[in-house]
């Protein structure tokens, strides 16, 4: 093996075997900034960053905005108040790190993990797979920066990337989520910590599934990450976000931002599983999930696609966007979002059709089980210029048991009278005929209920890369235990 | 093998089954009869495990153990197979996946390993070709969009896979041509060895043209009135059950 290789090898290791197992408290010593929100915090973010003074302007600028905003009441939440003066808003971790075994791990939680037994071995096979492991707030490695670095792609922590490549970051950020756009958005860009980026020169299509795995890590840490994906003209790629999180008492806040940039005949393919921790049966703890992300298609036949399975966090509040900009741009967005127990979700898209002969397909999977909400509020907007535009449109939504509810809120502000604009919708529910027909069979009612799950969800499933794909699988199933019976 | 003994069972609050006894032995094939209502779907239903129903009285062993105790999927694993009426669409569940998981859950009560892949697939094309099951179905989702004909088939298909040593057939024959029929029945017919039994719930005689009973009962008013051979079919194809009904 040479030399990068085993490098290659151990920091993958490192990453994936340090019993990253979901709920996995990593004993970091943190290096922690006081509690509270204020200028001062911002400012102090910034410097212990080393952050050029045009960034510490942004980020001012956007909590000057932040301050005249209110938290937003639209959605179908039920949202406690939260005190964004507890919130401690940066931790960095000291440069060295040791594990504790996985005893202190809450036995319950272990328990998942043994069930989904993905890490270890399972991520070793994924060699094909770049790991920008974010650590709390400051990314700790990034791996197989070399090999992409060959093809003159940039997949770097957001910090470094302000270092190395200021000039990207500073046209780029920002262009697709302004500070002014709501108020996550604005909370996110005065205080966000860390995140990734990346950058895809023009006419190279990246070879392997660029990943991050962002971790919640410390008690009390709210979460603001920052992603900036920027697809240069005749580009492709792949991006995989797996999101996990520790089981926590406190409600944790995330506030992260995604923007993706694709130019002229560039596509970006973006997936995330998310399965933060939704708090336990009785609705107590767990994270709550406020995040905007955003992809314009900026050139003519550029491509974004956005594919999640979300079935964590105690709240969601997340709509995945498209700008359609460009002429015969397209925009996808395929969703399964799960909730259980006391969950709520209100979760969906915005495909904004502005050039012509843009199309756009969404294809939305709700499940509810527990007594938890679950909605679909969507937005198809299609503007004057937008000729010939197109959007399909199909929210269903699978009950289980009736305690839980599930809402769709589709919007259409169509101004052009040659687009063509379809809506399908359905509501279905496990029917005890189904459970009994495959217990007949041998299978016990646990995994029938995952089998008829993952059937209603294959559409989405199917679009995921293949290891995201198995592990969504699984936890699809473990997310309903116990929800039948 | 089985043995059902004064069995009684009611749905809601009303019996349906008043008093079944009845023994099956390994290799024998029972034809079982009756009018509508009689509770002959009822009485697949019991020894399948669905839990609406609910057993007041009376005891079904299966190879010496009180199968009232086992949950339907324990049952199945066992070797009792229920071939619905209604076979059920599970969508976007493909037939492969379907059955890989039901054979690995018999092959794990047998403390058998799980069959790989190829071994499965492999499995999968002899019974296919077996029961001369379309190829294209296996293909499919769960009896998603299947014409009923190919449900029934795919019943047997699935049959053909568990290798149950109890077969319950109930109403196979409803809603089939008659060349859907003779597949069907001779894939019964194929599986049939001395080690097995099946039951074939039927209203008709024509089934049984094509799957010869040893024995011929008639289910009525949740009892087993009558018990006979192959004869008493025929008889009931031309008297119809008025005579039956009066007897009682």
């Amino acid at each position: 093996m040479s030399n990068k290789e085993n490098e290659q090898e151990k920091i993958l290791n490192e990453v994936t075997e340090t019993d990253y197992k979901y709920g996995f408290v990593t004993d970091i010593e943190n290096e922690y900034i006081p509690k509270g929100l204020s200028e001062e915090t911002v400012r102090l973010i910034s410097a212990k960053k080393n952050e050029p003074e045009w960034l510490l302007e942004f980020r001012l600028k956007a909590f000057r905005h932040f301050l005249t905003l209110e938290m937003p009441d639209w959605a179908h939440l039920n949202i406690p108040e939260i005190d964004l003066q507890d919130v401690i808003y940066y931790a960095a971790p000291k440069k060295k790190k040791e594990l504790k075994s996985m005893d202190e791990v809450d036995p319950e939680l272990r328990a998942t993990f043994e069930k989904l037994g993905i890490p270890l071995d399972e991520q070793k096979q994924l060699s094909g797979v770049a790991v920008d492991a974010v650590i709390d707030s400051v990314s700790v490695k990034t791996t197989f920066k070399d090999t992409l670095a060959e093809l003159g792609i940039i997949f770097c922590s957001f910090s470094e990337a302000v270092a190395d490549h200021p000039d990207l970051v500073k046209k780029h950020l920002g262009s697709v989520v302004p500070y002014t756009d709501n108020y996550f958005g604005a909370l996110n860009s005065a205080v966000f910590s860390d995140g990734s980026f990346c950058y895809i020169p023009k006419g190279v299509r990246c070879p392997m599934e660029l990943s991050t795995y962002f971790r919640i890590n410390a008690a009390n840490t709210g979460q603001f990450e920052r992603t900036l994906i920027v697809a240069d003209e005749e580009s492709y790629v792949s991006y995989l976000e797996g999101c996990t999180a520790p089981q926590r008492d406190e409600n944790q806040l995330h506030a992260a931002i995604v923007e993706i940039i694709a130019e002229k005949d560039a596509e970006v393919k973006y997936s995330t599983v998310q399965n933060w921790y939704p708090g336990d049966k009785n609705g107590v703890g767990g994270i709550y999930n406020f995040v905007t992300k955003r992809g314009i298609c900026r050139g003519d036949n550029s491509k974004i696609s956005w594919t999640q399975v979300e079935t964590g966090s105690a709240i969601t509040w997340k709509y995945p966007s498209c700008i359609l900009k460009g002429n015969n741009s397209i925009g996808e967005f395929y969703s399964v979002a799960l909730t259980n127990n006391h969950q709520q979700a209100d979760t969906g898209t915005k495909m904004i059709h502005i050039g012509k002969n843009t199309k756009s397909t969404i294809i939305s999977k709700g499940i509810s089980a527990g007594v938890s909400q679950n909605s679909y509020r969507g937005l198809v907007k299609v503007l004057k210029g937008a000729e010939n535009a197109r959007n399909f449109s199909q929210c269903d939504s699978l009950l289980l048991g009736d305690k839980c509810g599930a809402h769709t809120f589709p919007y259409l502000e169509v101004d052009n009278r040659s687009a063509i604009v379809e809506h399908e919708a359905t509501t279905s529910k496990i029917s005890e005929d189904q459970v009994f027909y495959c217990n007949q069979r041998g299978i016990n009612t646990e995994d029938a209920i995952g089998l008829i799950v993952n059937g209603y969800a294959k559409e989405v499933l199917n679009k995921l890369p293949m290891e995201f794909a198995v592990e969504a699988q699984k936890l699809l199933q473990i997310s309903l235990e116990g929800s039948v019976g | 093998m089985l043995k059902i003994e004064d069995l009684h069972a009611s749905i809601d609050g009303k019996e349906i089954l008043r008093g079944i006894n009845l023994e099956i032995n390994p290799g024998e094939v029972h034809a079982i009869m009756g009018p509508n209502g009689s509770g002959k779907s009822t009485l697949s239903s019991v020894i399948a495990g669905r839990d609406i129903y609910e057993v007041t009285h009376g005891k079904i062993t299966f190879d010496g153990v009180d199968l009232l105790e086992l949950s339907p999927e324990e049952r199945a694993c066992a070797g009792v197979f229920l071939g619905f009426q209604y076979p059920i669409e599970i969508p976007g569940v493909s037939m492969v996946n379907f059955m890989k998981t039901a054979v690995n859950e018999h092959r794990k009560y047998k403390n058998q390993d799980p069959l790989s892949a190829s071994d499965f697939l492999k499995l999968m094309r002899e019974k296919k070709e077996l029961v001369e099951i379309d190829s294209k179905l296996t293909n499919r989702s769960v009896n998603e969009g299947f014409s009923g004909g190919e449900k029934k088939k795919n019943e047997i298909f699935q049959m053909a896979m568990l290798e149950p040593k109890l077969a319950v057939l109930d109403e196979t024959d409803s809603g089939l041509d008659i060349d859907a029929l003779r597949i069907v029945a001779n894939g019964v017919n194929k599986l049939k060895t001395s080690e097995n039994a099946t039951v074939v719930i039927t209203h008709y005689q024509r089934l049984l043209d094509y799957i010869v009973p040893d024995f011929v009962h008639v289910l009525y008013k949740g009892k087993i009135v009558k018990t006979a051979g192959k004869e008493l079919a025929l008889e009931l194809e031309e008297k119809g059950y008025d005579w039956i009904k009066r007897e009682f």
